[in-house]
């Protein structure tokens, strides 16, 4: 287990320049931004009511959503390299919509897209409502789905995880491709074309990101079961509960 | 999970990232929200993105702030472990 902990710290010192994903400042048609920014609104309240009533009603926990805070940060600093020429960078959103749950996954999403959208050049204020539904919504809402439907399929647990990493990480870059479709129909063929050549471009460079995200995913899920398996298991089965 | 499992997947992960750089030597590994906006660009030709990026730091800046996030991040989560594997290593020998 102790390899583990330090494949896991070679794996998160390889920090590299990142110019990838999310949609970048100005790239959405005005109308589109302020769309997406009210759509945004009501999770990132339903987001912060759901941080609210853990911090209210588990405070023992504030440590462990910062450990997915902190995944997502590290992940999504991380550019890398894909098959198709390009590159992009995983989202992370996978572990915490396991262990808390889509709902507080729009705030901790939303810190980091803030965050790379203010200092970094890295998406925009503008996208910025975009891009908290594509990462903070539908990635983790998806990944969620993916581990809820995974055990119920009867999978292992590290597959489950595996399914949910992988599925929200892919999730994500297909919302932002569809937001994109919306915004910019091609003149034959419409938004379906469109989202074809948008998909092409983000879904293909995530793909083998996505595997490697899950990979990592399982790996830090199963170290934080072993070392904390009380606290792990809990939140599981009170996430069972609510389902 | 056996102690194997996790080097072998590691191992897996590290392959699927050195494979495009072996494959593709010289590749350029343009990010694709470039790549989106130039295809965006393609589709709409008369677009005029309306705002800038409020802060437009030079790359050696911006790759700083890039590795302070992962350092941040990954100090964090090298503190949470840490502390769980020390508490859990405690509690054992208390027991």
């Amino acid at each position: 287990m102790k390899k583990c902990a330090f494949l896991l710290t070679v794996f998160f010192v390889f920090p590299a320049p990142a110019h990838a994903m999310h949609i970048m400042e100005g790239f959405l048609p005005v109308g589109w931004s302020v769309f997406w920014t009210l759509a945004a609104a009501p999770f990132v309240w339903l987001g912060f009511g759901a941080v609210s009533r853990l911090f209210a009603e588990k405070p023992g926990y504030k440590m462990l959503l910062a450990v997915c805070g902190a995944y997502i940060f590290v992940l999504s600093a991380l550019k890398m390299p894909s098959v198709t020429g390009s590159s992009s960078h995983p989202t992370g959103v996978g572990l915490g919509a396991v262990l808390f749950g889509p709902a507080v996954m729009v705030v901790l999403s939303g810190i980091v897209l803030l965050f790379q959208a203010i200092l970094l050049a890295h998406g925009g204020i503008s996208t910025l409502g975009a891009n908290v539904i594509s990462m903070g919504v539908a990635g983790p809402l998806l990944a969620y789905g993916a581990y809820r439907l995974g055990v119920r399929a009867g999978l292992s647990r590290t597959m489950a995880v595996f399914a949910a990493a992988f599925t929200g990480s892919l999730a994500t870059y297909i919302a932002t491709s569809l937001q994109l479709a919306l915004a910019f129909p091609m003149e034959t063929g419409g938004i379906a074309a469109s989202f074809a050549r948008f998909a092409g471009i983000f879904a293909l460079t995530q793909a083998p990101l996505a595997v490697c995200e899950g990979i990592l995913t399982v790996i830090i899920f199963n170290v934080l079961l072993n070392y904390n398996r009380e606290e792990v298991q809990l939140l599981l089965r009170t996430g069972k509960e609510a389902a | 999970m056996q102690k194997r499992t996790y080097l072998l997947l590691a191992f897996i992960a590290v392959l699927i990232l050195a494979a495009p750089l072996l494959l593709l030597p010289g590749g350029e590994f343009e990010g694709s929200d470039d790549l989106a906006g130039e295809e965006a660009l393609a589709i709409r030709p008369d677009y005029q993105p309306w705002l800038d990026n409020i802060l437009a730091l030079p790359d050696s800046a911006e790759s700083l702030l890039f590795a302070l996030q992962a350092a941040v991040g990954s100090g964090f989560i090298g503190f949470y472990l840490g502390r769980v594997i020390t508490r859990k290593q405690m509690t054992a020998e208390k027991a």
